[in-house]
């Protein structure tokens, strides 16, 4: 090789790298903290969950994603998790609309501790299943909770959010991808 | 009032960071001397300014003025002092501000110790580290202006990161910095050596001093990093391959071998042109480090908030420096003369050979970090890179690096006898073979790379003392002498053992933990016990704490071996008030063996706690050794030979004639 490529070289390997650099930066959309899911845009796993007893609301069963046309909200919480304590508000605020369902898996807990929990907060999901083994979570793909997912009105699992939800997300996240769904169909 | 008086101070030293760039540039090329001065009153207004600036920052944190946006944003009136203080720089724009200032410090200390410096070269030298300080101020005072103002000031701030709220972390950015910035000085050293088209033994001379600052601030502070990792974190490592720790190690390689390749420069007056180009890759590795941690481009536990803005300034900022530097490379590096030549078996061809090692361990380091978004870029869809690539990749090239530290370090320069030299470590060698066989017996088998790795660090070890004694002439001279010789080695020579020796104790704790880590979780209700490796952790129970900014659980365990009492370990589990961010403080009881670590988790609901219990073998000696490292850079740096203010009379002469010898 001629000695004054050898000289150029660093600085071709340089602009190669930059490329990538530039078109990681300005291509639209990316966002390296998003976790993809496998289970994004795959119908929601079978599951079958008793109610939590005490509280006037059902089970939760895999049919009833798909039974009123309705968009869902799956939260998965615990009374012992105290990041879904946090998120707790924007979840009466979801649990209020009359619009879309709000469903939720009790993950791992005892359910006097989770009646006791939800007397003490409030409860907003229509519906509730209780799964103190986790057989359901790890259909789910549940890997910490709170997790939220979006379900449309076929059963398909449409968004996965990891960790509590803040405002800004059910504002900017949450909200518009209900929309965008309700609009759809 | 303060914060315009510290936005003016930015501006200001913006002002004469251009002034510094252009006029002792000018002054260079015109032979005026008049300009050239102008150089370093430039660089110590600079500096000024930047620490008034400073100032003014932490004045705002330290008085929680919520009128700032960045104040706001990252503080809180009830956080402790320390973390007011240190919260300055745990943030984009404060950080900047850090940078900059360091860079201005690093500008004005060679304005001040840099007396002895040719006229042109110390102009030149100014100018480039002048022109880093004004791509870096204009983009901390376009894109990340620290002393925004808010219109409705909020009553309280948002807090800063609860991670971030810990000692080990708080001074891990400046030493860090300091490293990184510390590496700009040697990167304007080259580029005016390419300028001026003048690579000498007096060069490297000069710069030698530098880059041994920037390189044992940047050992301190990546250590300072993982210890923080590893206590804070709560998963039991200290290296995780995380994307934002390779950014910072990286430099560290390149820093490495840049200060080997730069001995060669000086005591043979070979290698010029490699070293020059280590000298820009060393620095540009430093800036590409700064910028991956702030773009949001990879994916990593703890980068800053993304902001796609600053992302493309940055980036052009970069592509400008590093481009430019490389132009300039290709297009004056051909003209240099080349050096000396030497036999391949010749401590410069040791020296080589590390040089080479390094690199390829930095480029798989670089292609570990970068693969997943070269290949998102070709349409691969999204990878994580783990452990196990690096475990094929980087370590394979190191154990070679690893083995021949003691072989070189005895080689004697142009030309040696490979099979004198190992003959003389045949002690080492032999010794090396018990530790193995001891450190087998010991560990009851275990895995043969781990035993063969704790061989290697032994070698490594017993080589590098074996050397040392035979330059005082242990045992082969009387004591008295052989404590002479001690006394009289220079510190580079100190140095160079220490820091050998430190990497070789630091290389048996890494392989030791990696290798013999017990991991066990449990939940476990008050008053039972786990047994852990021969260990019996009795859990207590835990009680509330309340915090000066947080709320915490704290679970007690106590430990006992045999029926013995050893320790009490009381792990947190803190929720932090503003931002509802739950953290874990692991309790660590630290022997020379090794460490006895629990971490408190979640209830199960059911009166029982999850905990997590770890035991991690000789994992003090990784710290004591990079610690090590870290004081053999400080006393290699106090040599003094290289106090370039005010060489003695003797040493003076010896440099002149090395000087003329060289550019003759």
């Amino acid at each position: 090789m001629n000695r004054k490529v050898l000289f150029l070289l660093p600085l071709l390997v340089t602009i190669t790298i930059f490329g990538y650099f530039f078109w990681a930066l300005t291509s639209p959309g990316r966002d390296p903290k998003k976790l993809p899911s496998v289970l994004i845009d795959k119908p929601a796993p079978a599951f079958d969950l008793v109610e939590l007893e005490g509280l006037n609301v059902p089970g939760f069963a895999r049919q009833d994603l798909t039974d009123n046309g309705k968009v869902s909200v799956v939260n998965i919480f615990a009374s012992w998790c105290i990041p879904c304590l946090a998120e707790h508000p924007y979840m009466l605020t979801l649990g209020a609309r009359d619009d879309i369902n709000l469903f939720a898996i009790n993950y791992r807990d005892k359910p006097e501790d989770a009646l006791k929990w939800l007397n003490k907060h409030g409860n907003p999901y229509h519906r509730i299943g209780r799964d103190p083994n986790s057989r359901a979570g790890i259909d789910w793909g549940v890997y910490g909770v709170p997790e939220t997912f979006i379900v449309d009105s076929a059963g398909t699992i449409r968004y996965k959010h990891v960790g509590p939800l803040n405002t800004g997300d059910l504002e900017n996240i949450i909200l518009p991808i209900i929309e965008n769904l309700q609009e759809q169909q | 009032m303060i914060a315009e008086l510290g936005q003016f101070a930015i501006i200001m030293a913006l002002l004469a960071a251009v002034v510094q760039a252009t006029l002792p540039l000018i002054g260079a090329e015109r032979l005026d001397s008049r300009l050239m001065n102008s150089g370093g009153q430039a660089a110590l207004i600079q500096m000024l300014f930047a620490v008034l600036a400073f100032g003014c920052l932490t004045q705002a944190y330290i008085v929680s003025d919520f009128t700032l946006l960045n104040v706001a944003e990252n503080s809180h009136s009830s956080k402790p002092m320390l973390y007011k203080i240190t919260g300055v720089w745990g943030n984009h724009e404060g950080s900047m501000l850090l940078w900059v200032l360091i860079l201005a410090v690093f500008g004005a200390a060679v304005a001040a110790f840099g007396r002895n410096l040719p006229a042109t070269l110390k102009a030149r030298v100014l100018a480039i580290q002048a022109m880093i300080g004004v791509g870096f101020l204009t983009f901390l005072i376009f894109t990340s202006n620290p002393f925004t103002r808010l219109v409705t000031p909020p009553l309280n701030g948002n807090d800063l990161n609860p991670l971030l709220q810990d000692p080990g972390l708080a001074f891990h950015p400046p030493m860090l910095y300091i490293g990184y910035v510390g590496f700009s000085v040697a990167f304007s050293f080259a580029i005016a050596a390419l300028i001026e088209g003048k690579v000498d033994a007096a060069w490297a001379r000069w710069v030698r001093p530098w880059t041994l600052t920037a390189w044992t601030f940047l050992t301190g502070g990546i250590v300072l990093g993982s210890w923080w990792a590893y206590y804070e974190l709560g998963w039991g490592g200290w290296w995780f391959w995380d994307p934002v720790e390779n950014v910072s190690f990286m430099p560290w390689l390149m820093g490495t071998a840049l200060l080997h390749s730069a001995i060669v420069v000086e005591k043979r007056n070979s290698l010029k042109v490699w070293t020059i180009l280590l000298a820009i890759l060393t620095f540009s590795l430093s800036l590409i480090g700064t910028f991956i941690v702030r773009s949001g481009l990879l994916t990593s536990v703890h980068a800053f908030a993304v902001n796609p803005e600053r992302g493309i300034f940055i980036l052009f900022l970069l592509a400008i420096a590093i481009g430019g530097s490389l132009t300039l490379f290709a297009l004056r590096a051909p003209a240099l003369k080349a050096g000396g030549i030497f036999s391949p078996i010749s401590r410069e061809g040791g020296l080589l050979l590390n040089n080479l090692l390094l690199s390829t361990a930095c480029a798989t380091v670089f292609l570990g970090t970068l693969y997943p978004l070269f290949l998102e870029a070709i349409g691969g869809g999204r990878v994580s890179i783990g452990p196990p690539f690096y475990t094929n990749t980087f370590v394979p090239v190191m154990i070679p690096l690893l083995l021949l530290v003691c072989v070189g370090a005895h080689l004697p320069w142009k030309r040696a006898d490979l099979l004198g030299v190992l003959g003389r470590l045949k002690f080492a060698g032999l010794a090396t073979i018990i530790a193995a066989l001891v450190a087998w017996y010991i560990a009851d088998g275990g895995p043969l790379l781990a035993i063969l790795g704790l061989g290697l660090a032994s070698w490594m070890l017993l080589g590098t003392v074996s050397e040392w004694a035979d330059r005082i002439k242990l045992f082969r001279a009387p004591l008295s002498t052989s404590w002479q010789r001690a006394i009289n080695l220079p510190g580079s020579v100190w140095g160079m053992t220490l820091a050998h020796g430190g990497l070789a104790i630091a290389v048996a704790g890494m392989i030791a933990t990696t290798a013999w880590k017990v991991e066990d979780v449990a939940v476990l209700k008050p008053g039972e016990t786990l047994s852990v490796f021969g260990t019996d952790y009795r859990f207590e129970g835990v009680r509330e704490i309340i915090g000066p900014n947080y709320a915490a659980v704290e679970g007690t365990f106590v430990l006992s071996q045999n029926g013995e009492y050893m320790a009490t370990l009381k792990p947190e589990k803190r929720l932090y008030n503003v931002q509802k961010m739950p953290t874990t403080e692991a309790a660590i009881h630290s022997t020379f063996v090794g460490d006895y670590y629990a971490v408190i988790g979640d209830p199960d609901g059911a009166g029982g706690w999850t905990v997590r219990i770890y035991r991690e073998p000789l994992v003090t000696w990784i710290w004591f050794g990079c610690g090590l490292m870290v004081f053999a850079g400080l006393i290699s740096l106090a040599d003094r030979r290289l106090r370039v203010g005010a060489p003695s009379d003797k040493k003076r002469t010896q440099l002149t004639s090395k000087t003329a010898e060289a550019s003759s």
